[in-house]
């Protein structure tokens, strides 16, 4: 799939604590934006691959948009690593002819209309969490990933003002960028006076509930040379699966995750690697899991993400900026589809105010489910 | 008045078994604490569930555990993400590996974040959260 599709149309809605709009015109408006944006009509979308924990489904945006002829839907099911999985699938199914132009949308109202952070006994992907953990009190995310965090700690001595350096840095992005849900900046002392809410992981570690919408439309790379946009190109896509995909606690290694199997195959698809990265939008529901992808992805061994992350290394004039729009620490909780929409527009050199100078290669993870990764290296054509 | 006063604890999340599970939560009731062994490899397995990775059996037996274990990491939570536990605020959860290579999420009583490193050896002990459920619980060895 080298090089075969594009990334033809971003959008994005404001993000926001209350939306006041129902999920489906969330979904409708960053929708109709990236179409638009490609320059297309939604009468052109033939494939569409909503977000796998929505109440949205593509029947209900073909029948909006008076889609006449859809080829092709599907979702993926890795909770905050589905976007990028679902850039996968598109681009599996545009290479592979079945389809033209596909719509990847996400919408929620993941703060006014019920906390995400204690929805996880909902989902059938998490039965054994839900019989074998809920009931002895580990119920959230926070409270799953903490140990993670711990062990890494333990470990390799990693620190919670590493951590901070994540916050910091990323609420710096966000304000810059201006459509972020936070606008007040943070310093190392804030976050270490943040409330515990499962230790080591204070308030500030974890990412925000956020209502809003965000969708790109991928097309073969032929095609997006006739459309609006400048070309950027999918150079390599992968999705990996931890080991005890389904409980963090029987995973033999804690600190290893999906993305550790997923990174080698995208950056062999792509033919570049780490050094060649300019811009990384890294998913951050937490802040150790920025630390623990940066080594899955292999900017540094396992164990040295801590210090990798120190100096500055994620900063915008850093050696890898890392979530330039502010992330879901800042800018909002869309699961990820926010990081993708950033890194198409850093590409374009549409960055704005946290544009990277000479982003010519970027990369994107999701990171969802308890550890399933997905990543995907783009580039300017 | 013939029904008790509900409490927050009542709030809990309850395990709902399933025929793969339920022996488990059974023998939890009893004060014991059983393990799914695969009939035709040996190996154990957990969380429960219908078939051995290893050898592709879906025969096995439910075996005693020692109940003894080290501690494979934690962490101490300060907020309750479900009212059921506000009155046990704060409390550690253990990830405990037992000697038979399995992991229990398990929470740890007579003992604080200070006495914790990789490794500290645990044994397992067991309280009843009401008529239906009993957990198994970490002690220091």
């Amino acid at each position: 799939m080298h090089r075969q599709t594009a990334i033809t149309g971003i959008g994005e809605t404001r993000y926001s604590k209350n939306s006041g709009k129902t999920v489906a015109r969330l979904y409708l408006e960053a929708s109709l934006d990236a179409i638009r944006d490609a320059g297309l009509s939604p009468k052109d979308i033939d494939g569409i691959i909503p977000y796998s924990n929505s109440p949205v489904v593509a029947e209900e945006l073909a029948t909006n948009f008076g889609i006449p002829d859809l080829k092709f839907s599907a979702t993926t099911p890795l909770g905050g690593a589905s976007p990028v999985a679902a850039l996968q699938c598109a681009a599996a199914v545009v290479s592979a002819g079945i389809c033209k132009h596909v719509l990847v949308p996400l919408g929620r109202n993941g703060s006014s209309g019920g906390r995400i952070s204690t929805r996880v006994q909902e989902m059938p992907q998490f039965k054994l969490i839900g019989e074998f953990e809920m009931p002895l009190g580990a119920i959230a995310p926070a409270q799953l990933y903490a140990p993670m965090a711990r062990r890494h700690m333990e470990l390799y001595g990693t620190t919670s003002l590493q951590f901070a350096e994540v916050a910091v840095s990323t609420r710096d992005n966000a304000i810059a960028h201006g459509n972020a849900m936070m606008s007040k900046p943070i310093t190392v002392e804030d976050h270490q006076a943040s409330r515990m809410i499962s230790d080591p992981l204070r308030l500030f570690d974890c990412s925000l509930e956020s209502d809003g919408a965000a969708a790109f439309v991928l097309s073969g790379a032929d095609a997006a040379r006739d459309l609006r946009q400048p070309v950027v190109e999918v150079l390599g896509v992968a999705e990996g699966h931890p080991d005890s995909p389904s409980a963090i606690t029987q995973r033999p290694d804690l600190t290893r995750l999906g993305l550790a199997k997923a990174a080698p195959r995208a950056f062999a698809m792509a033919g570049v690697k780490p050094d060649d990265i300019d811009v990384a939008e890294i998913y951050d529901c937490f802040t150790y899991t920025v630390i623990a992808q940066i080594e899955a992805l292999g900017f540094c061994a396992p164990g040295e993400g801590g210090p990798f992350i120190e100096g500055g290394t994620i900063r915008r004039d850093g050696k890898l900026p890392v979530n330039t729009h502010g992330g879901l620490l800042s800018q909002a909780h869309m699961a990820g589809m926010n990081h993708i929409v950033e890194l198409v527009r850093q590409l374009r050199g549409e960055g704005g105010n946290t544009q990277v100078d000479n982003a010519e290669v970027g990369l994107v993870t999701g990171y969802g489910d308890m550890g399933d990764g997905s990543v995907a290296i783009m580039a300017r054509a | 008045m013939d029904e008790a006063t509900p409490t927050l604890a009542d709030l809990k999340p309850m395990p709902n078994p399933t025929p793969d599970t339920a022996p488990y939560w059974d023998a939890l009731r009893e004060h014991k604490l059983v393990l799914q062994r695969c009939s035709d490899c040996g190996v154990f397995r957990h969380y429960p569930r219908p078939l051995c990775e290893h050898c592709l059996s879906f025969d096995h037996t439910w075996e005693p555990a020692s109940g003894r274990g080290s501690v494979h990491s934690w962490t101490e939570t300060h907020h309750a993400f479900n009212p059921g536990f506000k009155g046990e605020l704060p409390y550690v959860l253990v990830t405990v590996d037992l000697e038979e290579n399995v992991r229990l999420q398990l929470q740890l009583r007579d003992a604080g974040l200070d006495d914790l490193r990789i490794g500290l050896p645990v044994r397992i002990d067991f309280e009843a959260v009401n008529d239906q459920l009993t957990v198994p619980v970490a002690r220091l060895a």
